[in-house]
């Protein structure tokens, strides 16, 4: 009972918090800048997502982008038409359609998810790599298709609701959730079946069930994250969604580390910058952002299989145990 | 019944392109069990050596059939050449690493050649100008063109060539062994890296013949990013058939171009990818070892 009411209380802080920064961000910085924030919280959403099943569970999805468009897709077209039916909803009704909006997003996304994985799950090798790849272009396919959904041209015209206090909340959430989930057993177990599928399935783990729900809830987040992205520009275009979001996406994580959640925050925001920053630097320098991004993949992958941080976690208390490590030697 | 036949022989025709690159796929997925990401853009590469070959041939307003064969031998060669360095100098170090490493590494490579090729080539569509000049040829109701018959003519001597190579000489039997198991092989006094880097050799050469085909099958058109969808279609091809099996990916490659074909002709042409990851997914369901592959459980 007290941890839910400490849990309740920080998530009021959280929110409060969150709203603060919105307001601050928007003093602070152009729209420009304050677009890349959200971006990078949508991105982190991702990125943490997206760790569960390549990092921690050692299997390998290579079409996120297509859960991330179903998340896109279904929130933008639904709220755009309850919009259209309704008329401008209140800000309280804003909150509700938008949190509406994130769990379709992620329940269609989850659904598709589970399509995808039982059968490719199953099997053991780079399986869920193909079945991922073709289902991720099946979903643009099919988005270009369908006419109603504005086929090749995209959906425009849907409700901006998404600001960053959203971005910063949900990013927040995702966080927070995937670091219990990794720390429960259910965790471990994902674990287990990277390090070793047969001994995990020895020791009684049904690695095609934790498989599963590990690349569904991986999928939902994912989802959700493409909510918040139809209502950030009001705006969707089908060749976003394109297979090298996805490889975007797995850059993300395995620049910051493979199994680390704080690298997969580290490796979104840095991912969601770079570009911006390699501009400041120098115009033609961010022309060249993809040819930086696949060197920097070879050459980290080579260097540091496991990513920057590997399977590390960085936080305030690991960071004093390693200054008292450095420089505590001599007193201690 | 006539639009039926027209239709085969397009098909037949687009899908030993297909299964010229998907030979390259599954040679690799063979010996070092990965999928090779970069491989159709080693294909782009080939067709950029044809273009630049072609272009130094001056065989656009002269052509002839040795400007020909030395534009085809140059893609071969040049695509065999990057495909032998890749393995080199980042697939090797990796040997040991995980899969997943080299699997990063893999799309690395790949995207490092699209957007490096977009600088060094430039952004551009390109031109590759006729080596062999392009004439209709009409059998009965049947309208096919010289580069056509080309495209099956090359693919078939490649393949023939390939088929000989793997089952008639001592280092296709090593091939052969090296895919079956690594270890027994090196055991067994063969060169393993020798041959993974023959295979890589090989496999980048066809896809190097497959760069100059598509541009043929294209009008010539060529691009930087010009292997990614003829490179997913030739590796749904290598799964379809079987993965590791070469004569899995020939099939696959052939199935695949005539129902995409077929697709284009009779529903909306935009069906035509939905139609090949679809599938995909059906032969994960159903055969996840392809037509021709075994499925091997595996051990402890």
């Amino acid at each position: 009972m007290r941890g839910a009411a400490i849990k309740l209380g920080f998530l009021v802080v959280l929110v409060g918090a969150a709203i603060g920064i919105d307001f601050a961000l928007r003093e602070i910085f152009n729209p420009h800048w304050l677009r890349l924030i959200e971006l990078a919280g949508i991105h982190v959403v991702i990125a943490v997502g997206l760790n569960l099943i390549n990092g921690y569970c050692g299997q390998f999805s290579i079409g996120h982008a297509g859960f991330w468009a179903i998340g896109a897709y279904a929130s933008g077209v639904l709220l755009t038409v309850a919009e259209q039916k309704w008329g401008t909803p209140s800000a309280v009704v804003e909150i509700l359609l938008l949190v509406g909006g994130m769990a379709i997003a992620a329940i269609l996304a989850g659904a598709a998810g589970l399509l995808v994985g039982i059968p490719s799950l199953r099997l053991r090798g780079d399986y869920l790599a193909i079945a991922t790849l073709g289902f991720g272009e099946i979903i643009r396919n099919v988005i270009v298709n369908v006419d109603a959904i504005g086929g090749p041209r995209g959906y425009h015209g849907i409700p901006v609701y998404t600001n960053a206090a959203w971005c910063i909340i949900v990013a927040a959430l995702a966080i927070w959730f995937s670091r219990n989930l990794v720390t429960s057993s259910f965790g471990r177990a994902l674990v287990a079946v990277r390090e070793d599928e047969v001994a995990a399935e020895a020791v009684g783990i049904n690695t095609t069930r934790v498989k599963v729900i590990a690349f569904v809830v991986s999928a939902m987040m994912t989802g959700a994250a493409g909510a918040l992205y139809a209502h950030l520009d009001g705006s969707l275009d089908p060749d976003t969604f394109k297979f090298t979001k996805s490889i975007e996406f797995i850059i993300m994580i395995t620049v910051g580390g493979l199994g680390s959640i704080t690298g997969a925050v580290f490796g979104a925001i840095v991912l969601t910058l770079l570009p911006e920053l390699l501009r400041e630097i120098h115009p033609t320098l961010s022309e060249y952002r993809m040819v930086i991004y696949s060197a920097l993949l070879i050459v980290i992958v080579l260097v540091r299989p496991k990513g920057l941080l590997g399977n590390r976690e960085l936080s305030p208390s690991a960071g004093i145990a390693w200054l008292r490590r450095k420089f505590g030697k001599g007193t201690a | 019944m006539s639009t039926f036949i027209q239709q085969l022989a397009n098909g037949v025709s687009l899908g030993s392109i297909y299964a010229l690159i998907a030979l390259g796929y599954t040679m690799v997925f063979g010996v070092l069990k990965l999928i090779n990401f970069a491989h159709s853009d080693v294909m782009m590469v080939g067709a950029y050596v044809a273009f630049f070959v072609a272009t130094g041939l001056n065989a656009g307003p002269d052509p002839s059939i040795a400007s020909a064969l030395i534009t085809f031998l140059a893609a071969m060669a040049g695509a065999a050449a990057l495909g032998i360095a890749i393995e080199r100098l980042v697939y090797r170090p990796l040997r040991s690493a995980s899969r997943l490493s080299l699997l990063i590494a893999a799309m690395g490579m790949s995207l490092l050649l699209e957007y490096g090729g977009q600088v060094v080539f430039g952004p551009q569509h390109r031109r590759v100008p006729d080596v062999i000049t392009d004439e209709r040829i009409v059998l009965g109701d049947l309208n096919l063109t010289v580069h056509k018959l080309i495209i099956l003519g090359v693919s078939v001597v490649l393949m023939l060539g390939l088929h000989f190579f793997v089952n008639k000489t001592r280092t296709g039997t090593a091939m052969r062994a090296v895919s079956q198991n690594v270890d027994a092989a090196k055991l067994m006094g063969v060169n393993t890296d020798f041959i993974i880097g023959l295979t890589f050799a090989i496999g980048s050469a066809l896809a190097g013949a497959a760069g100059l085909l598509v541009a043929f099958h294209q009008q010539g058109d060529i691009d930087p990013l010009m292997g990614v969808y003829p490179g997913l279609k030739a590796f749904v091809a290598a799964v379809l058939g079987g993965i590791g099996s070469i004569y899995g990916a020939m099939l696959g490659g052939l199935l695949i171009g005539v129902a995409e074909t077929f697709v284009a002709a009779y529903l909306p042409s935009s069906f035509r990818d939905t139609i090949t990851f679809s599938i995909l997914i059906l032969v994960l369901l159903v055969r996840p070892a392809g037509l021709l592959g075994k499925f091997k459980p595996e051990k402890v």
